[in-house]
């Protein structure tokens, strides 16, 4: 059995990190594992994703339309992008937390209302995550793919492992505290 | 890695080092990086470009090998050749149209041969992810005679590498080692090994080889071509080329991340014929594959390069039929291509995702200067790659063509002569940035004022080069290994190849009345001229120390909503609900859109 996970957000949001992370630990887990992320234009604030793919042997690094079994937004409207790639039955987490695009600043286009509410008809498995919130309760809006991460490790469920170590190892030292606050506020959500 | 091998004699050739039993999980860039280290390369050299920057930036950690960024692909690639005929285990790195920089020397080097194993990565981007086009550059192999070399995901990237220089040394040979985004930036798990401290070779001085004129290049020719039927035989044997049988009444021929995806969409369905090595060809193992399967797929992505060759032999094979030539592969394009599967269908939503380009940066330097430049309705402005190829994107819509590195200034000068000899009004302007200047600007700046072209050249220094994320550069005062460097002084550069000195402005794009008076300046003038735009990237570790925790804020009560700060498209600036607002996360307090409000109602806050 292969599980497949795609990670979206917006350039600058840390799926990079978090992706790192969750890979380092299905390896410990003893899974294959297989991560492809496509970077370059896309860190200038563009639409960024990550495609991890774990199980007893694992061939393409790529998941195709309705495949993955997770889909984590980091951004509210990159769950809309993606959602044809998750699979029916699949389940969907989704930050919410807006990002306006260039186009959308300058009012070439709209930015949809009702995203969630639209999902939540639709997918059976929405899991929504005020990341944001909870980072900047904690004390660092940036820890908000901690948080993330803590939701995917959940509704994966492999808390089973010590991920405290994989986070310290990941981050720098003077934020290895709130990073771990963050990463189980996200375990609780 | 041990698999590889051919015979129980070949391990001393190739053994490197007791093996070690750790996994751990890489991109295929950091595996090839590795690779270079287990092998004991001594010298790698590259220019960055995406998807290859990674493979220097992790080369640099191992500081047994002597790294360096060179100005461009053709001085990287010519290093590596230089340290190769020295003795030592050599290098280079670059992106796909960065091999087209480096062609020169690497059709010759072909010829001349090695002495310490010379190792040639190319990194395509099918799928054009990063790049002006998606060229094939497995094509380069046959033209110039090298040995191809193909790995499908990192632990091949690794294996594949050090084999690579084993190989180049035993064919004297240098080594393509073709990889594309998709193996450059995939993780997957790879065992390590040890470091083999391969001593440098002695250089004995060999005319007849390293010198190629005329009369010694006819005769190096035929060496060569004689040289390519023993690798013919070697790809004919080696391990790197392997058929998996399955299921017989479909046969896939595949390399590099295709071989992947076909396996995940066949499995067990079908045999395969792998090609690690795809130049030269193995005949005989082609033909011998062929008569166990009924039909044959060839997938592969852009070009027919497999394909063509297995036609060639008098196969009948289907692969470009169905299987498009344009962009990247996945699984589902092969299933329905050849399976006429529709694939598997996910959820639908009649809401519509506004689109998400890159864009420049929120305090980025460039800003200030595409926005003078867009009140210049009637010039017209050659662009180059970088960041700076953002200046595109509206509002600011600046920028008329890109072609290639260093195209900015030399398409520019053909533009003007047109212009002028049409007696169009035109001003041509071209944007450069100092990485792209040192790389292959300068050669125009000097047609420019050798054959006296009228055009002006804004050189967007940054001091870093910034778009494939900050690698240093002659003008950034650090070297790849961290060392402290001499700045290569871009304005005096200007003045030796001879711009005048009343045509040289220097100016902070951050002053926007300043910038405005070098444009002016420089529309006006009747002889090229050039302006330096210096400011360095407000990305870099250094800017966003100095300006921690400042940023600029609307005074709601002095705003009157006339929206000319969103006028120079910054990423923080936003119009929600009727009120502008500044992001203080993205404000890098650049302090444009408060030169930009005639009502002093944009502040800076937090000094």
């Amino acid at each position: 059995m292969i599980k497949n996970v795609l990670l979206v957000g917006v350039g600058g949001q840390g799926t990079i990190l978090t992706s790192k992370i969750l890979s380092s630990g299905l390896v410990k887990l003893g899974y294959d594992v297989k991560m492809s992320e496509i970077h370059g234009m896309a860190q200038r604030g563009g639409s960024v994703t990550t495609q991890i793919r774990y199980g007893d042997k694992v061939y393409s690094p790529s998941i195709c339309t309705g495949e993955a079994d997770l889909v984590a937004a980091f951004e509210k409207v990159e769950a809309v992008r993606w959602l044809p790639q998750l699979k029916k039955g699949g389940t969907l987490i989704i930050n919410d937390y807006e990002i306006y695009s260039l186009p959308v600043l300058i009012g070439k286009e709209n930015y949809p209302d009702g995203i969630l509410e639209d999902l939540q008809d639709r997918i059976k498995e929405v899991k929504v995550v005020d990341a944001a919130g909870i980072a900047e309760r904690i004390g660092n809006i940036k820890t908000q793919n901690i948080v993330l991460l803590g939701a995917l490790v959940k509704a994966l469920g492999l808390e089973k492992l010590e991920w405290t170590e994989l986070i310290k190892e990941n981050v720098p030292a003077k934020l290895q505290g709130i990073n771990l606050k963050a990463f189980q506020a996200g375990l609780g959500c | 890695m041990l698999k590889y091998l051919l015979n129980e004699d070949e391990k001393e050739l190739y053994q490197t080092g007791g093996d070690k039993t750790m996994k751990i999980i890489m991109t295929g860039n950091e595996a090839v990086a590795r690779g270079a280290y287990e092998a004991g390369c001594h010298v790698a050299a590259a220019y960055p470009g995406t998807p290859s920057t990674e493979i220097l930036e992790n080369i640099s950690n191992y500081k047994e090998i002597n790294s360096e960024w060179a100005p461009n692909e053709k001085v990287a690639l010519e290093v590596a050749c230089g340290a190769s005929i020295a003795g030592g285990r050599a290098l280079a790195a670059m992106k796909h149209v960065g091999l087209n920089v480096a062609a020169d020397p690497l059709f010759t080097i072909a010829y001349e041969g090695v002495n310490g194993g010379l190792v040639v990565v190319t990194a395509d981007d099918p799928g054009c992810h990063s790049s002006q086009n998606e060229q094939d550059n497995r094509l380069y192999a046959p033209a110039a005679r090298l040995i191809l070399l193909e790995p499908s995901d990192s632990q091949e990237c690794k294996d594949f590498t050090k084999l690579a220089f084993a190989v180049s040394e035993k064919f004297d040979t240098p080594v393509l080692l073709r990889l594309t985004t998709r193996v450059c930036h995939s993780k997957s798990l790879v065992e390590l090994e040890d470091r083999l401290e391969a001593p440098v070779k002695p250089y004995i001085k060999n005319a007849e080889k390293y010198i190629c004129t005329p009369a010694i290049a006819k005769l190096r020719h035929v060496v060569v071509e004689k040289n390519m039927l023993l690798l013919k035989e070697y790809s004919e044997n080696s391990p790197l080329n392997r058929i998996e049988w399955g299921a017989k009444k479909t046969g896939i021929i595949t390399s590099g991340i295709s071989y992947q995806y076909a396996k995940e969409v066949f499995g067990e369905e079908a045999s395969y014929l792998k090609i690690g090595m795809s130049h030269p060809l193995p005949d005989r193992l082609i033909k011998d594959f062929a008569q166990g399967v009924e039909k044959i797929y060839v997938i592969e992505e852009n070009d027919p390069y497999l394909e063509k060759h297995v036609k060639s032999l008098g196969i009948n094979c289907f692969g470009k039929g169905s299987i498009p030539v344009c962009g990247e592969l996945n699984p589902e394009i092969i299933k329905k291509a050849l399976l006429s599967a529709g694939g598997e269908t996910g959820y639908t939503t009649g809401l519509k995702a506004p689109s998400r380009p890159p864009v420049l940066c929120a305090g980025c330097p460039h800003r200030g200067m595409f926005y003078t430049l867009s009140k210049y309705k009637d010039a017209v402005v050659a662009g180059d790659i970088g960041c700076y190829t953002l200046g595109t994107v509206p509002p600011l819509s600046v920028t008329d063509t890109v072609i290639c590195m260093g195209a900015s200034i030399t398409a520019a000068i053909g533009m003007e002569k047109i212009a002028r000899r049409e007696g169009r009004k035109t001003k041509v302007f071209s944007c450069i940035g100092d990485s792209t200047f040192f790389h292959s600007g300068i050669t125009g700046l000097v047609d420019v004022v050798y054959n006296k072209s009228n055009i002006v050249v804004i050189i967007l220094d940054n001091s870093i080069t910034a778009m494939t994320g900050h690698q240093e550069n002659p003008g950034s005062g650090k070297t790849l290994m961290g060392e402290i460097a001499q700045v290569v002084d871009i304005e005096k550069i200007v003045r030796a190849v001879g711009i005048k000195e009343e045509n040289i402005r220097v100016v902070d794009p951050y002053d926007l009345a300043a910038t405005e008076k070098a444009v002016q300046d420089a529309y006006g003038a009747a002889e090229a001229f050039v302006i330096i735009s210096k400011q360095p990237c407000a990305l870099l570790k250094s800017v966003q120390k100095k300006r921690a925790g400042l940023s600029y804020a609307v005074d709601q009560k002095k705003c009157k909503k006339c929206k000319a700060c969103m006028k120079i498209g910054c990423p923080a600036v936003s119009n929600k609900n009727g009120e502008i607002k500044i992001d203080k996360t993205q404000c890098n307090a650049c302090s444009l859109c408060a030169q930009m409000c005639k009502f002093d109602a944009i502040n800076k806050v937090g000094e």
